[in-house]
């Protein structure tokens, strides 16, 4: 290949796709290596068969921040937010609360609930916003500042002061790194809406309700969300990312697998790809997950023993399965009107339910009753199923990476569990079940490269986040190689289907010391 | 010897020499030196201080931190811990070596011995256990302290040679200065390295503790052919001082135990910047050794003679009679070789160079009562003592 390259960016995920596309607007000659065979790694579709299709690894999604539909003309592209959904808290006799953005209501839920829910939703909605100009930018650092770091800082502390009020200001720093159990407990009696909010505090973490610093991750998810979850729209994002950055002179190749960083003297000059390929550019950004990238293709004895040390204890094992279910008919739930059918449903009708299924998961175990999140993408797109049939995509929560015993004998026995226990919801669920796949953290870990299978390359733990993200050392998308940087989740501000690790890594590359 | 898991009933460690210096202390100084008792006067300092420069003075170095370094990964690993380049080191040659933490600022020295394919011995002046293994990851290395299992002996001083020679160990002329050897004392096994930390000729012999006495007294055999003396560590620090070695923890903080911002020091700031290579590839501190080498240096461990002969012990350094202070002396002795009062000063730069003026203020005694006087310091920028003879090969003969 004799064309130059600028930027080769490891992996196509959907945070690579965007920073290839920022960077290739900016002029720069992107190459993006994917080692699959299409793009958008976890956010990719996926197929059992040829005839059942899901959303991937991600099956709700938020929207994507307005700045980046518009900087990478997304909507020209064929990008659309996917339709608001609501979340139905499922209760085993079929009373079953929803969670909508207009409030809750459901069957024996106290009336005190459900205004306290609207006041408590506009609080922490506040302090999501207060907080964004942590999340949206690169993470100001506390020395060495720099005017962006000065002013995001001025800007929280503004934010939080005039824009919370004196009173709400002093409880979002109560808050803001106490556990979400009992925040919830002091606002809440029903179990079921506890159990829904608490889900979305700890989908994704090895973390359960109990667990400090379970606020934070909430309004991590809160942030970016006005209306509720999304449904995915299978592939579509990717779709328009992939368009967006091939339309500004992006290239990508697939089947592509990089088995190392090329480094003379301290700076990064090229990958080596599995087979020997070798191909240079000034600067490399990694999408891959940081201790896959620092360890693996970087290697410990390229980087200096104390950071190489600390990259080996970055936090963050995988404790999300997904089960995917071709089913040939519509699934009924006890009690739930099928118009409800294409929301997300939870199994987690309760705080302890919760905390009982993470405990589990923290000695290696599977709990029997496990937090699950289902939605029923076919019923928002009929392409994804065969004529009356359907996928069902569910996120089994607290399934740890190492099992007791080993997964080669149990992972069909769990998958079956989990079938199982969605039957409690959903007689006839079991009797419609065509085929199955259950990918466990170590399948995620195997397909995804996600060290450990963690979604977000890293929990999202405090002293993982922001400045700490992903680790002292390599903050602002920065490492200690010169010319390597990263992109993925395993940056500030974390995981999910937000693009803005991508934006924000590709705004530092074209800064002062990146590129130029 | 396997380390012994009672230790903790005997405050300090017994080396396997301690017997003998238990026999010939007259002034039953003792101190620690890395969890072993060890004399810091055996008889009369300015007997063992001459011992080294005119005859041959015997040291118990078995406190010395040994670490053996080995696998196919030992090399690379040597040469990411270390700043200097160890890639061309040969088997049966030692180096001199220093350390940095991630910030470039140095853990220890010490030195590197090859002792063959793959094969290291790492010696400390301090504890290192905890960094090497650190320091592991991702190399296919195996480390193991060996501390208590080598007894060390150094023989230094212009008849060390000839005392060897005598006492049974053959086949040293030809050995070069920072060579390594494996011989026999006898019959006894003992490795030798020309190596010492006097400035003077001088060899180190490493051995099984369990014979570690037979070769003390074959040595000692020689005394009424030789003037041997057995020597404590405050004649090492006269020595060492004269031949320009620095010591870890003593002159500079040493980096992993320094909490204070500022107060560790980077080896070009403690002048040990011909030991670093920044051009070998990476090696831990390399990135912020760089960015410090683009900047003006901000001080420099510095050797200086002091006028005069009163004893200068600690005392601070200015730019001038009466101006503004500007560095601390970290170390002095009197030096009866060279009649002049040396020391290892830490000073500041201004503008990126040493200041034109050092004068340093000392607090002295008389009768128990302090005085206080004015001497200027000159800067020296070659060890203060080196022999010729030192270096010499075959050595002199005695």
């Amino acid at each position: 290949m004799t064309e130059r390259i600028d930027v080769i960016i490891i992996g196509a995920g959907h945070n690579g796709l965007v920073c290839a596309a920022y960077l290739a607007h900016a002029g720069m000659k992107v190459l993006c290596l994917e080692s699959a065979d299409s793009a958008g790694g976890m956010s990719a579709s996926r197929s059992i068969s040829d005839d059942y299709h899901f959303p991937g690894l991600a099956h709700v999604a938020h929207p994507l921040s307005r700045a980046i539909r518009q900087d990478l003309k997304l909507d020209k592209f064929g990008y659309t937010p996917g339709k608001a959904i609501d979340t139905v808290s499922l209760d085993v006799d079929g009373k079953h609360l929803t969670i909508g953005s207009t409030g809750v209501s459901g069957e024996g839920l106290p009336a005190r609930d459900m205004s306290a829910y609207a006041e408590f939703r506009e609080r922490y909605l506040a302090f999501a916003k207060a907080v964004r100009p942590l999340f949206e930018n690169k993470p100001p650092r506390l020395k060495d500042m720099d005017f962006p770091d000065k002013t995001a800082l001025v800007r929280l502390g503004w934010n939080l002061r005039m824009g919370l009020g004196r009173e709400s200001m002093y409880e979002f720093l109560r808050v803001a790194a106490i556990n979400i159990y009992d925040v919830l407990n002091e606002a809440f009696e029903d179990d079921r809406l506890k159990g829904a909010i608490a889900t979305d505090a700890v989908m994704g973490s090895a973390m359960g309700p109990r667990t400090p610093g379970t606020v934070l991750t909430w309004l991590q998810r809160l942030y970016g969300e006005q209306s509720g979850p999304l449904s995915m729209q299978s592939g579509q994002l990717v779709n328009a990312l992939t368009q967006s950055a091939e339309h500004a002179g992006a290239k990508l190749r697939f089947g592509a697998h990089v088995e190392k960083i090329l480094i003379e003297n301290g700076k990064a000059f090229g990958v080596e790809l599995a087979g020997g390929e070798m191909l240079k550019a000034r600067i490399i950004i990694s999408n891959a997950d940081p201790r896959a990238t620092l360890t693996s293709l970087v290697g410990a004895p390229q980087l200096d023993a104390m950071f190489a040390n600390r990259v080996a204890q970055i936090r963050g094992s995988g404790v999300v399965a997904k089960l995917h279910l071709a089913l040939s008919g519509k699934p009924e739930f006890t009690g739930l009107p099928e118009s409800q059918l294409g929301d997300r449903l939870l199994v987690a009708p309760s705080m302890k339910y919760i905390e009982h299924a993470f405990n589990h998961s923290k000695y290696n175990e599977c709990s029997g009753s496990p937090v699950l999140e289902i939605t029923i993408p076919s019923l928002h797109d009929n392409s994804l199923a065969p004529d009356s049939h359907h996928v069902m995509s569910v996120n089994v929560a607290f399934v740890p990476y190492e099992l007791e015993g080993g997964w080669a004998e149990q992972q069909s026995t769990i998958a079956y569990k989990v079938i199982s226990q969605l039957g409690q919801y959903s007689p006839n669920l079991k009797s419609l079940v065509v085929d199955h796949e259950f990918l466990t953290p170590r399948d995620i870990e195997a397909e995804f490269h996600a060290v450990h299978g963690h979604w977000h390359h890293g929990e999202l733990s405090i002293h993982q986040s922001f400045m700490m993200r992903p680790l002292h050392g390599a903050a602002q998308y920065d490492t200690p190689v010169d010319g390597l940087f990263l992109c993925g989740a395993g940056c500030h501000p974390g995981g999910g289907l937000t693009g803005l690790p991508g934006r924000n890594a590709a705004r530092r590359v074209l800064g002062p010391g990146g590129a130029k | 010897m396997k380390f012994d898991h009672t230790h903790f009933r005997q405050a300090l460690l017994r080396t396997p020499f301690h017997d003998r210096f238990v026999e010939l202390s007259t002034t039953e100084e003792w101190m620690a030196w890395n969890t072993y008792k060890v004399p810091r006067v055996v008889d009369k300092l300015p007997t063992e201080y001459f011992a080294v420069r005119s005859g041959c003075a015997v040291m118990d170095l078995t406190p010395m931190e040994k670490y053996r370094i080995s696998g196919r990964g030992a090399r690379d690993y040597l040469d990411r811990l270390v700043t200097r380049d160890i890639s061309k080191l040969k088997a049966g040659r030692v180096t001199y070596v220093v350390w940095c933490n991630d910030e470039g600022k140095v853990i220890d020295d010490g030195t590197v011995f090859q002792l063959g394919e793959n094969d290291y011995r790492l010696c400390a002046q301090h504890h290192q256990f905890d960094w090497l293994l650190m320091s592991a990851r991702g190399f296919d290395v195996d480390i193991q302290v060996e501390t208590h299992d080598v007894a060390a002996l150094a023989v230094q001083g212009p008849t060390s040679w000839s005392v060897l020679a005598a006492a049974g160990i053959s086949n040293l002329e030809q050995l070069k200065p920072f060579g390594i050897a494996d011989l026999r004392c006898g019959d006894i096994p003992v490795t030798v390295s020309r190596t010492g930390y006097t400035g003077d000729l001088g060899y180190e012999l490493w051995m099984d503790p369990a014979n570690a006495l037979q070769v003390w007294d074959a040595i000692f055999s020689v005394q009424g052919q030789y003037d041997i003396h057995a020597m404590g560590l405050s004649a090492l620090e006269m020595v060492r001082i004269e031949a320009g070695f620095i010591m870890p923890g003593f002159d500079f903080n040493t980096a992993e135990a320094t909490i204070r911002n500022g107060y560790d020091r980077s080896p070009f700031e403690v002048g040990l910047g011909w030991v670093v290579n920044l051009d070998k590839g990476h090696f831990t501190g390399r990135k912020a050794l760089l960015a410090e080498k683009s900047r003006p240096a901000k001080r420099r461990l510095t050797k200086i003679v002091v006028d005069g002969n009163k004893p200068v012990g600690e005392a601070f350094i200015y730019d001038g009679k009466n101006g503004k202070q500007t560095g601390e002396i970290k170390c002095a002795t009197w030096s009866p070789i060279l009649k002049a009062n040396l020391a290892l000063a830490d000073i500041e730069f201004i503008n990126g160079r040493l200041p034109a003026q050092l004068w340093a203020r000392i607090d002295y005694q008389r009768e128990l009562k302090w005085h206080s006087a004015w001497a200027e310091c000159h800067s020296h920028s070659k060890p203060f003592y080196v022999p010729e003879y030192r270096s010499a090969t075959p050595p002199m003969r005695y």
